[in-house]
């Protein structure tokens, strides 16, 4: 299928303003440029969690799996062992994959699976209405901690560096040009590729103010070398006031996870010989 | 009828298991057909390990109380089993490790005879145990041949020492039938499943599932199969409902604990309709419990896991004939109605070890779906009047594949409308109908024993085999469901007819089965429970039996 209208009629229900729709938009021309230069989009599969970012699932005209809380990276890597030939991207929240799915985006970057996770970092719960988040800034006063959190946050790209992701960048959704490189980037990428995106949510975290001044795209930065990735990811830990280092922290090549047997489908008959072979063997 | 037994004891690491399947293997030779137990504690090294073999000339699937033979490994095994001494019992021992009566078999002198390293320990015992019953030497060469593949000569010598050294005390007639395929209940679920298409397993090593991770992995290339461990049982079932997103069989294996992991994603499954074969193999429980210990106290659980409502099928069988076709048949149901499809199991039959007759498995139809005719737009949950919507995959030209785990609408987008929500909610409710329906076809309830019998045990899973073997002298009828969910409450209700009593026989505390069965208005007017770990004997039923109807 080709020259689809991308965007699905679903109404839209993210609230003005908010960094969702900067991100989608990229994603979807992203997208397009994917079609433009030859590949079907019937091959690429978005999955999600749950939370406002998770909504890009109704909102994409693509092959989509809109998954529970935290759980899009087992799903995504199934999904990219059984048909190798996909693309797979993963949308997920900051509570959904730092907290909920912790484990999961751990071990997918440990694996090398060859696939992309876009983390829409808002840096709070929106969908639940208000709740301070892995990388909220300490001190945050949100619902469930009226006064204020008395935990620092993770550093999110710090935590994928030493989980072994083998492309780990930083994006922010008042950057869309710099944003649809690094996503392009990141689905090139064979490999594990993680984007942290700062994301506006203008409800909750409207934190424009604190990022614009601040960010800052990395030039004359060797992402090939490892140290070098780690002392830019220390220079901001979420919290506190530093310049923030936006673009591509670090990539290597590395072999990818792949289902080894995945590809080789075997014949009813095939199958019935094996089983009989093994019931000889077991007599 | 010749039968015999025979138990096998050492401390854990003494390849106790290893050990029982060559004891097995001799018998199986002879004629016999096959029940091991195999009774271990949750330890690597130091317990105390026993396997107790049990041959007749008719099937079984379940040991005595007391044995023929005791093969002692260690001074242990005759010290804790005297309870399991007849007068004629043979005892065969290291006599390097244990004194006592018997036979002993100077393992070290006959080791160092044969320059045979440590490990060969054990060839030399049950070439000790084949002499004291009296088994030709060449059916212990076809043996050792056919299942010790390294250095099967020297382990022929050593056992050939130990052969010639010890008597003949308590011979075991042969019986005439062919040798069968000794297989585990968890190689047959497997076998099963490859029967029925599997193409990945996802598992997270939990005992008594883990046989199952541990023989598809070592034979993944021979069956085609993808094994996967992940990080926890939660990334096992949403691979393996990744793997059926995108159209490749899958199933999981877990016990109780990695059960209760999965059960969100379960819900999911239902809602979302992907297919998905499980293996819950139960433990003692609750909670830790008894990791290495029986139990069938999870079938309330297993039936009413995730939250809202969804089919499920839920099989639960009692032999490996059995556990190879319905693991086929689950195989399939899951894809033909998008519904997850329970191989229920426990530790006796998923570790227990059963002569399989292949001429006994019924052959059942290869599985199929519906599929996308492919004219757009695809609607991956399109309504229908079995509620089964077809089926296309990501990569499919032209379609866009919407899969949801929130409530949604045909194509998969995410609704809240009251109309949409509750008619999608009585489409995957259908599926139940529908699979209930296309089970009438199948053999959902066993009935064995004595059909006219007025008094009936009603059971399920592995304690078909002690059942069978007491109700038969005793004039009982056995009802045994097979398929648990959707509930075969007909055909059970058609087995008891003419009953006057129905005796629940379980191994947990609370019937659950009889629980469930009373839903439907299946009186169990006795119970017999066991619920300690340990599998019921024939003697200890025979007794619980009497005394309920006296």
């Amino acid at each position: 299928m080709t020259g689809r209208q991308i965007i699905t009629d679903a109404q839209n229900t993210w609230c003005p303003g908010c960094g969702n729709f900067s991100i989608q938009h990229t994603l979807k021309n992203v997208l397009a440029d994917i079609e433009k230069e030859g590949q079907s989009l019937d091959n690429v599969v978005l999955v999600a969690g749950i939370g406002c970012h998770a909504k890009i699932a109704d909102y994409l005209n693509i092959n989509s799996f809109y998954s529970i809380h935290g759980r899009t990276l087992p799903v995504a890597t199934a999904l990219k062992l059984a048909n190798p030939d996909l693309t797979v991207i993963c949308c997920s929240g900051d509570g959904d994959c730092y907290a909920e799915g912790l484990d999961h985006l751990i071990f997918a970057a440990k694996r090398n699976i060859d696939l992309t996770v876009i983390v829409h970092n808002n840096r709070v719960y929106g969908l639940t209405t208000g709740q301070y988040t892995p990388t909220s800034p300490r001190g945050f006063r949100g619902k469930s901690t009226p006064l204020g959190t008395r935990e620092d946050p993770l550093n999110p790209i710090e935590l994928m560096l030493a989980s072994g992701a083998t492309y780990v960048a930083r994006g922010y959704s008042k950057k869309m040009d710099q944003l649809r490189t690094l996503m392009r980037e990141g689905i090139g990428h064979k490999g594990f590729a993680f984007i942290d995106v700062l994301q506006i949510c203008a409800t909750f975290f409207p934190a424009a103010d604190y990022y614009s001044p601040r960010v800052y795209e990395l030039t004359g930065h060797d992402r090939t070398v490892f140290e070098a990735a780690c002392v830019r990811a220390r220079e901001w830990d979420y919290d506190s006031d530093a310049r923030i280092a936006l673009g591509t922290f670090y990539q290597k090549s590395a072999p990818v996870f792949d289902g080894k047997t995945a590809e080789r489908k075997l014949s009813l008959a095939e199958r019935d010989q094996a089983v009989r072979e093994l019931l000889k063997k077991r007599t | 009828m010749n039968e015999v037994s025979v138990l096998v004891g050492g401390k854990a690491g003494d390849g106790i298991n290893s050990a029982g399947a060559m004891v097995a293997q001799l018998l199986n030779h002879l004629g016999y057909r096959i029940y091991l137990y195999f009774d271990y504690p949750s330890l690597i090294r130091g317990g105390h390990n026993f396997a107790i073999i049990r041959g007749r000339e008719t099937a079984t699937g379940t040991c005595g109380r007391t044995v023929d033979f005791v093969l002692a490994l260690n001074q242990e095994t005759v010290d804790r089993h005297r309870d399991a001494l007849k007068k004629d019992t043979a005892i065969i021992f290291n006599a390097d490790l244990v004194k006592g009566a018997g036979q002993g078999v100077p393992v070290k002198e006959i080791l160092s005879a044969e320059h045979a390293p440590d490990i060969m320990g054990n060839s030399a015992i049950i070439g000790g145990f084949a002499k004291a019953a009296g088994i030709p030497w060449k059916t212990v060469e076809e043996v050792f041949s056919s299942h010790i593949p390294k250095s099967t000569e020297l382990n022929l010598r050593v056992a050939r020492l130990a052969y010639e050294r010890l008597a003949t005390v308590h011979p075991v007639p042969p019986c005439g039938n062919p040798p069968l395929p000794l297989l585990t209940g968890n190689e047959a679920i497997g076998l099963g499943m490859v029967s029925g298409g599997l193409e990945a397993y996802v598992s997270y090593p939990m005992t008594p599932s883990s046989s199952l991770l541990h023989f598809l992995a070592e034979e993944q290339e021979n069956l085609g199969v993808t094994v996967v461990h992940p990080e926890s049982e939660i990334a096992v079932i949403l691979m393996a409902l990744g793997f059926a997103a995108a159209g490749r069989t899958a199933a999981v294996g877990t016990s109780g604990g990695g059960f209760c992991l999965m059960t969100e994603s379960l819900s999911l499954a239902g809602m979302a309709e992907l297919p998905l074969v499980l293996l819950v193999s139960q433990r003692t429980g609750p909670s830790t419990g008894l990791p290495t210990y029986t139990g069938q106290s999870d079938l309330l659980f297993v039936l009413h896991a995730g939250q809202g409502e969804f089919p499920r099928f839920i099989v639960a069988p009692g032999t490996t004939e059995e556990a190879l076709y319905w693991s086929g048949i689950a195989m399939n149901t899951a894809w033909e109605f998008q519904v997850p499809a329970f191989i229920l199991s426990d530790k006796n039959f998923s570790e227990g070890t059963y002569s399989t007759d292949p001429s006994l498995v019924r052959k059942f139809p290869q599985g199929s779906y519906p599929a996308w005719e492919r004219s757009p737009p695809y609607r991956r949950y399109a309504d229908t009047p079995s509620g089964v919507s077809p089926l296309a995959f990501p990569g499919t030209d032209g379609a866009v594949v919407k899969v949801n785990g929130y409530a949604h609408d045909e194509a998969g987008i995410t609704t809240e409308k009251a109309e949409t929500v509750a008619r999608m909610a009585e489409k995957r409710i259908r599926k139940e109908e529908a699979l209930a329906q296309a089970m009438k076809d199948y053999p959902q309830v066993s009935v064995s024993g004595n059909a006219a019998g007025l008094v009936a045990l009603l059971c399920w899973g592995s304690t078909a085999g002690v059942c069978d073997e007491v109700a038969g002298p005793l004039g009982l009828r056995v009802v045994r469901p097979v398929v648990l969910s959707p509930f075969p409450a007909e055909p059970i209700r058609k087995a008891l007819e003419g009953t006057g009593m129905v005796i629940a026989v379980e191994e947990n505390a609370t019937a659950q089965l009889a629980m469930l069965a009373g839903q439907y208005g299946i009186r169990c007017g006795k119970k017999i429970l066991r619920y300690d770990g340990r599998p019921f004997t024939p003697e200890l039923l025979r007794e619980e039996i009497r005394e309920v109807l006296s």
